[in-house]
């Protein structure tokens, strides 16, 4: 049974929300989620770039042989990866500082690896790209609440905003720590939700 | 005395996995019983070392000189493409299981951020070649002590009576959290 093209950008967001329920991408969703900006940086750099390796595989997918599909598959997301992080260098440098080696480390992103395996090579260019932008919307929708969250509760900010003083604020959410632990909670809190519905 | 730092740093200070999240996935993954934890580190260091030796001539050989830094993450991740391949050719040349073993991981191995994390660190920190080698094998070091502890604590976990919204992900990410709070306890033995 096929899904309709609305179930391919729907299920994304939350029935297989790809941080929360599929866990993947964990190394960038951890590492870049120190403020709610940061996250919702990487969550649109990976978007752009998950949209662009579908397009292209999902074009590509008759002409690439089986055994080279693998590094043609990272080729592609390689190119990606270097426009996207040429127009973060060139447009947000300061996103682009506090970010790091995480830009260049969307290439190895199982979300986007997965996608092109389990989906652009069977299916029609217009579906992958439906697929591309729900699953992108769900990863970029997780990081930006995990930011917001580890934001909030270590330094007292909402996207920099102050609700409370940072004095308050317990430090350890925003270090490496707070960042196992707030996605710990956050696939906790899924789960639940998923067995009510 | 610096390749003692390097090694300490890399090893609890700045913990590839506790402090800068690389190779989370497939420590949950792959270390579920110790002598797989043991396994998949050694090939990660095999791997990580020599890439980080080739990594580092393409860098300063090709890259740096043609000005063409802004094609690192294509040329590199090129690289270690082929070396993956090439390491299980090789193995699977010496021996049968090696590569049944081999095989299993390699996923793991190729889209693992463990690997070009390290390479793009040592190329941040600007170290040289030998500096760089430390580095990389302190690295691996770390990724297997990290790797082993999980390895533990997931057989521990299949003990224990947990809510069934907390099985699997969750509490091992909590545990995680946890551990990475006691590596906390080393800041400030190098930097």
């Amino acid at each position: 049974m096929k899904d309709s093209n609305t179930n391919i950008f729907t299920k994304g967001l939350i029935k297989n929300n790809p941080l929360l329920v599929l866990a993947l991408g964990m190394c960038p969703a951890l590492a870049t989620t120190t403020s709610a900006i940061n996250g919702l940086g990487m969550g649109l750099a990976t978007w752009f770039v998950l949209v662009g390796s579908n397009i292209t595989i999902s074009l590509l997918k008759n002409s690439i042989p089986d055994k080279a599909k693998l590094p043609a598959y990272l080729i592609i997301i390689a190119n990606f990866v270097t426009i996207a992080e040429i127009l973060i260098h060139a447009y947000w440098p300061t996103l682009h500082a506090s970010l790091g080696i995480y830009i260049p480390l969307i290439v190895v992103n199982s979300l986007i690896l997965g996608r092109a395996e389990a989906f652009a090579t069977s299916n029609s260019l217009f579906r992958s790209v439906l697929d591309a932008l729900g699953m992108g919307f769900g990863f970029t929708l997780a990081l930006t609440l995990l930011g917001v969250i580890r934001e909030f509760l270590g330094t007292g900010k909402i996207v920099g905003n102050t609700i409370f003083p940072s004095e308050y604020g317990a430090l350890l959410f925003v270090l490496a720590p707070g960042a196992f632990i707030t996605l710990g909670l956050l696939i906790a809190g899924m789960n639940k939700l998923k067995k009510q519905s | 005395m610096t390749y003692l730092l390097i090694f300490i740093s890399a090893v609890f200070v700045n913990n590839i996995v506790l402090s800068q999240f690389l190779g989370v996935q497939s420590i949950f993954d792959v270390s579920k019983r110790i002598n797989s934890a043991v396994r998949f580190t050694a090939v990660v260091a095999l791997i990580m070392t020599v890439s980080s030796v080739l990594i580092y001539f393409i860098q300063t050989l090709v890259l740096q000189p043609y000005g063409l830094e802004y094609l690192r993450t294509l040329a590199f991740i090129v690289l270690i493409v082929g070396l993956v391949q090439l390491t299980g050719i090789t193995f699977k040349s010496i021996s049968k299981s090696w590569y049944m073993n081999y095989e299993i991981y390699r996923p793991h191995l190729t889209a693992n951020c463990v690997i070009l994390g390290v390479a793009l660190l040592s190329i941040n920190k600007n170290y040289n070649l030998s500096e760089s080698i430390v580095f990389a094998i302190s690295s691996a070091f770390g990724f297997g002590l990290v790797s082993l502890i999980f390895a533990g604590i997931q057989e521990q976990l299949k003990l224990l009576n947990l809510p069934k919204r907390m099985e699997g992900l969750p509490i091992i990410l909590i545990a995680a959290g946890l551990l990475a709070m006691a590596f906390m306890g080393f800041v400030g033995i190098a930097k």
